[in-house]
């Protein structure tokens, strides 16, 4: 039903996020040392974030940081949800490979589809499956292999899965973003114009794509809230000013910045940081 | 299915003991095919023996889902008819077979029963004495009437299926244990095999039944029409039974198919065979189906071919529905994958559009499980479409049909075609064909898509498939991408799925197949069908009431479902009901072989000859004087459509009918045309090369010899080669090659055009842009190349006409005293001088070759086995190479001759084949066929080309010109 149409992406009944654990700044993966994490400015950031979901409306269910995971806020690494099918992925990075089973036990508690991906050669981070709302681009990146892109598109079955390599950034969603059914956000840098050009290549469909000129602010989120139409998430003015005016020239949108410099710097995106969920839709 | 799995086990013992005993295919026979004298004994006899063959027969076809011993008589209404008619039949074979047959039975009983069950050798035997019985009997009984049928019948049921049938008899016999009905059974057949001793074999059996065949049909269709019965497995899971003349095309079966349904937007639809390796085919509707379905019964599947990306663009209810049907079957078989959600929610527009509004009290709820939904149906999931179906209230079936519609069209499998295949690195890929392009898949995952804009030729040779690749933006060259299929077969199949898929979704109007068929070595295939474009425009003329239709539950569906189930069915079914239609169509087959023996036409040449002779008529006759001006013309012709490229040899007839008209001896001239030809066109070519190349000289003398030597070749090694040629070894299909117009979405058609031409080729290229800027700026550079060629060659011709008219006129002379041989007199009737060389269209073959290490391969393996594929080759390289050397020369002889200059490249390019000849081969054979002024041009024109493809299977026509004389004489002069 509405799993399959396009006029309901965005649409978003529960978030899961998970808090930060103290660890993080000085165990995090991160690619590149980009400055030291203050872990209070990012809690304080991280709880902004989460204020703006319930502001939307979302039952957002708020996990506790468990310190054994420096990376366990970003809990989109963990699963991919769409429709009514939750995938629980296997990281690439071992050392987050047991973040998961926490997600899991929620997602179960919502009583989606469930399905694990049992294949132990396979890896995949939710931050590398950018869905479109009628079809899914699976980057293959260092976190992300061949066989974990293949599960995927064995779970979602009505969409087309496409593989788009992803080369010198952690995640495909690192660098690209939906900003509504027909609107695709890349940077300008040429590892996203790259990604871009493989993606119109792989798809059937015509996006828009709206180009930042930072490749980090192309993160962004995208709701369809009832009574409010467009809503998207995007990077703070402070933090990228060129990239926000370009969000600005959305019509018809309800922007929304929200401030993320300090998770940033272990290159985590807006939506790193929640599995988003339609509950309403699903069965 | 208990019965059958008891069947199952006694078959196989019975089957391997008896191969082939004469009286169990009599019995599968009975079950399915019609009339056979032997089942009506056997019903009466046995009433479970029928039974348990009728289980056997046609339980396992169907799959299962229906009980045993059922499925026949619902299935096939020919079976009631068998009965009916067999009445007569069998009783009038009882009465003559009794006194003899039960003598034969006695003896062959007790030798098949006793020893027969436990021994297949004694079987055998006496099978073979019953074909042989058969053939004296089927002599002898031709008057009885329906006896031989059956025995041809059960012959042929042996040779196909013996195995499967006589397991069904002996079943029947041991459990019965009714000797009187074994008797009846074996009488029969032992009547047959008693007359001959045991003797010959299936090989003898299968000659025998063929003049038996022969016999019987005049008997049964006075000879009139010939027809097969046919069945057609429909969307709902019913099957439509119908007879359709033997000689039909694939068109009049698909027609009358429509009629059945109703259905007026019938383009989206095709029917679907399974070939003998069970591979699904597209029938296609304008070639013969006895060409296309080799094994009896015909047994075709009515399919969505083409799955409109839009079907709420549909204008009938009664084609939506007709596509749900295939959607559910689509998904229930697992073809169309989609989640849980979506398998819920089409299925409760299912229920909406069958059951119509939910209500709790409703019975048919509780059948739901009889319903297949999902290819793994859980109760989980028919809650789940309960609980949906109840939010549709008030919807109309037609409404749920394009709720349903609506949701599968955004399943990204959608309408996607999936063939197996290996990457260059033998990694199993699928390659998808779609409306949109071609995608590829590793296992479920998409990591490349071609939309067709990307293409720029789309070819297969032996199991192997291409894909040019447009250049991209930043890149210069394009790039081929090859995949390895199965077998040569699957290539052929994907290739000729991709050509649809092309035509339908991305061009206005097909392209014209007669230009292929003419110039085309590999396979002529092409889309003959409207487009979308074509059929949505006809679709708004619909002008009529919505029609009614009953839409039958999906119930049968589940059961039914897809071919795989039809399969089985259909091959036993060849065992039962085909044998009659087998030896009829033998006979015919063999007839028409005769015929074409007598006539030398041969069954395809006669296709291409209609297409000759369309191409023929479709250009007004130019006079000679105006062929030189064409050189120039043509291409502004070109440019407004490739079919009109085509239209060059059509004129180039004409100017050859004129010739006819003036001397109608053309039939005999063939034997001299075929002698003279060669010499006559090396004379000509290396004359006429001089003449406009003074540098050239040397070059054409090397062609010249060549060019004999490659004429013996072919007529040695013509019939080698025909095998080949006709499996198609490969073919090519440019993507462009239509004209811009024609493609409903063009985006960088110019840029191919000057990114095709390689850069040897561009400073041919320049000159012709320079001359003909038109041409480049429309058309590919195939296109042009194939004008130029056509022209080039024309304007040659024309200087050689002085010399061929010589020769001709010489041939003329001769030509009446060939006219006792009615072959001869066809090819000679018109004058044509008809070049054996490499198609214009082989550049397309240029580019495959350009593929470094596949191409290479490919190239040295065929150049020995296929003159065809080295002529393109040749031609290829030719052009390629020529950029280099040849092509300067070239220019000079066109020099000579302001629009023929053109022409000076084409010399070139068959000069560089021949230098560049290292692996390939290119062999040349001019035919010049002289004629009075009476001859049907046309038809003269069709049949040399018919007469030098069966002489030369291997070699393609490349041109055909038609001189006038006093034309040519003044031409000369020039």
């Amino acid at each position: 039903m509405a799993a399959i149409t396009s006029s309901s992406f965005g649409h978003y009944s529960h978030a899961i996020v998970r808090g930060i654990p103290a660890s993080l700044p000085a165990a995090a993966l991160r690619i590149e040392n980009q400055g030291e994490v203050n872990l209070e400015n990012a809690r304080r950031e991280h709880a902004v974030y989460v204020e703006t979901l319930k502001k939307l409306g979302l039952h957002v269910h708020e996990l506790a940081a468990d310190e054994q995971f420096p990376d366990c806020v970003f809990v989109e690494d963990a699963a991919v949800v769409v429709g009514g099918t939750a995938l629980i992925t296997r990281p690439g990075a071992p050392s987050r490979r047991k973040e998961v089973e926490v997600v899991k036990s929620v997602l179960e508690d919502l009583h989606l589809n469930v399905v694990e991906m049992q294949d132990e050669s396979a890896t995949l981070d939710g931050g590398d499956v950018l869905f479109t709302g009628k079809e899914i681009f699976v980057g293959m990146s260092k976190r992300t292999n061949q066989r974990g892109a293949e599960i995927l598109a064995d779970t979602f079955k009505d969409y087309a899965v496409s593989k788009i390599p992803v080369t010198d950034r952690l995640h495909l969603k690192t660098i690209c973003g939906a900003a509504g059914p027909n609107v695709i956000v890349i940077g300008t840098g040429e590892a996203p114009q790259k990604v871009l050009k493989t993606m119109q290549q792989m798809s059937d469909y015509r996006y828009e794509k709206l180009t930042v000129p930072d490749d980090v602010a192309a993160n962004c989120i995208y709701f369809n809230i009832p009574g409010k139409g467009n809503v998207l998430i995007h990077c703070a003015q402070e933090e990228f000013p060129e990239s926000a005016k370009v969000f600005q020239k959305l019509k018809d949108y309800t922007l929304i910045p929200v401030p993320n410099s300090e998770l940033a710097k272990v290159d985590g995106g807006l939506t790193c940081l929640s599995i988003l969920i339609n509950k309403s839709t699903e069965i | 299915m208990t019965t059958e799995g008891d069947t199952g086990v006694e078959v196989q013992k019975e089957t391997e003991k008896s191969d082939e005993q004469p009286a169990s295919p009599s019995h599968q026979q009975s079950p399915q095919s019609t009339s056979s004298s032997l089942e009506n004994r056997e019903e009466r006899a046995d009433s479970s023996g029928d039974q348990h063959q009728d289980t056997e027969a046609q339980s396992p076809p169907q799959g299962g889902g229906s009980p045993a011993g059922t499925p026949p008589s619902s299935k096939s209404s020919p079976s009631s008819d068998k009965k009916e008619r067999n009445p007569s039949g069998g009783k009038g074979i009882s009465r003559f077979l009794p006194s003899w047959r039960k003598k034969q039975r006695s003896q062959s009983q007790t030798s098949e029963e006793d020893a027969g069950k436990e021994e297949p050798a004694p079987v055998k035997e006496e099978e073979t004495t019953a074909d042989k019985d058969q053939n004296v009997k089927l002599e002898e009984e031709v008057v009885k009437s329906e006896e031989p049928k059956e025995e041809v019948d059960k012959q042929e049921k042996h040779s196909v299926s013996g195995s499967e049938a006589q397991p069904a008899r002996e079943d029947g016999k041991e459990e019965k244990s009714d000797e009187k009905a074994t008797d009846i059974k074996e009488d029969k057949v032992d009547s047959d095999e008693k007359i001959e001793p045991e003797e010959a074999k299936r090989e003898t059996k299968e000659v025998q039944t063929v003049h038996t065949r022969m016999e019987k049909s005049p008997k049964k269709t006075p000879k009139k029409v010939k027809t097969v019965p046919c069945r057609v497995v429909l969307l709902d899971g019913t099957e439509y039974p119908c007879e359709i003349e033997k000689r039909s095309k694939g068109q009049v079966l698909f027609d009358k198919v429509c009629a059945h349904l109703n259905l007026l937007e019938k383009d989206y639809f095709g029917l679907t065979y399974r070939d003998s390796t069970d591979q699904k085919n597209w029938l296609d509707l304008i070639k013969d189906i006895k060409k296309q379905i080799r094994n009896y019964p015909w047994q075709f599947a009515f399919n969505v071919k083409f799955y409109p990306p839009d079907p709420s663009q549909l204008t009938e209810d009664i084609t939506r529905y007709l596509l749900c049907l295939q959607l559910r079957q689509d998904i229930a078989s697992g073809r169309l994958p989609c989640s849980f959600v979506t398998h819920a929610l089409l299925g409760s527009y299912t229920l909406q559009a069958e059951l119509g509004d939910y209500s709790a009290d409703d019975q048919r709820l509780e059948s739901i499980s009889e319903f297949q939904f999902a290819p793994n149906q859980t109760k989980e999931l028919e809650d789940k479409i309960m609980e949906l179906h109840k939010t549709h209230r008030g919807l109309t079936p037609a409404m749920a049909d394009s709720q349903f519609l609506e949701n599968a069209k955004k399943l990204s499998m959608y309408g996607v075609d999936l063939h197996h295949a290996k990457d260059s690195e033998a990694v199993d890929i699928m390659l998808g064909v779609c409306a949109n392009g071609l995608l590829i898949y590793k296992d479920r995952l998409r990591i490349n898509r071609f939309a067709w804009p990307k293409i720029l030729k789309i070819s297969y040779k032996r199991s192997n498939f291409y894909i040019k690749i447009r250049p991209g933006e930043t890149e210069h060259f394009e790039s081929t991408i090859g995949f390895k299929l199965p077998s040569h077969r699957a290539a052929k199949r994907l290739w000729k799925v991709c050509v649809e898929h092309h035509t339908f979704f991305r061009l206005l109007s097909p392209e014209q197949p007669p230009k292929a068929k003419f110039l085309t070595l590999g396979s002529k295939f092409r889309y003959s069908g409207r487009t979308q474009a074509q059929t949505r425009q006809a679709s708004t003329l619909i002008d009529r009431p919505a029609p009614y239709f009953e839409r039958t539950s999906s119930k049968r569906i589940s059961r039914s479902l897809d071919g795989p189930n039809t399969l089985p069915y259909a091959k036993k079914l060849d065992a039962d009901l085909p044998e009659e239609f087998r030896p009829s169509e033998v006979t015919e087959w063999d007839g028409i072989k005769e015929m074409l023996r007598t006539l030398t036409i041969a069954p395809e040449l006669s296709a291409a000859d209609e297409d000759l002779i369309r191409d023929s008529t479709f250009d007004q006759p130019v006079s000679v004087n105006e062929v030189k001006p064409s050189a120039s013309e043509p291409v502004l012709r070109d440019e407004k459509r490739s079919e009109e490229l085509l239209s060059q040899p059509p004129e180039l007839e004409l100017h050859k009918e004129t010739k006819i008209s003036d001397e109608n001896q053309k039939p005999e001239v063939k034997k001299k045309a075929e002698d003279l030809p060669l010499e006559t066109v090396v004379n000509v070519e290396t004359e006429g090369m001089p003449k406009l190349i003074p540098g050239g000289e040397k070059e054409v003398k090397q062609l010249a010899p060549q060019g004999e030597v490659c004429g013996r070749k072919d007529s040695t090694s013509s019939s080698d080669s025909s095998n080949e040629s006709e499996g198609e070894e490969g073919g090519e299909y440019h993507t462009q090659t239509k004209l811009a117009e024609n493609t409903i979405k063009e985006e960088e058609e110019n840029e191919d055009m000057t990114q095709n031409e390689e850069p040897g080729k561009s400073p041919r290229t320049d000159t012709i842009q320079g001359t003909r800027a038109i041409l480049v700026n429309s058309e590919n550079v195939l296109n042009k190349e194939l004008v130029f060629q056509n022209e080039v060659q024309e304007k040659m011709e024309d200087l050689m006409d002085k010399q061929v008219k010589k020769t001709e006129q010489h041939q003329k002379e001769e030509h009446p005293q060939v006219n006792g041989v009615m072959l001869h007199h066809e090819t000679d009737d018109s004058i044509h001088i008809i070049q054996y060389t490499e198609p214009p269209v082989v550049k397309t073959e240029m580019v495959t070759i350009s593929d470094a290490s596949q191409k290479n391969e490919i190239a040295t393996k065929e150049v020995p086995i296929l003159h065809t594929e080295t002529k393109t080759i040749t031609y290829e390289a030719a052009e390629t190479d020529g950029g280099g050397d040849n092509e300067p020369a070239m220019l000079l002889s066109a020099q000579t001759i302001t629009s023929e200059s053109i022409s000076t490249t084409t010399t070139t390019h068959i000069t560089k084949t021949v230098k560049g000849g290292i692996s390939e081969t290119r062999i040349e054979k001019r035919i010049v066929i002289t004629g009075d002024a009476d001859i049907d041009h046309d038809e003269a024109l069709a049949q040399a080309i018919k007469e030098a493809k069966e002489q030369h299977p291997d070699m393609s026509v490349t041109r055909v010109v038609v001189h006038k004389e006093t034309e040519l004489t003044e031409e000369g002069e020039d």
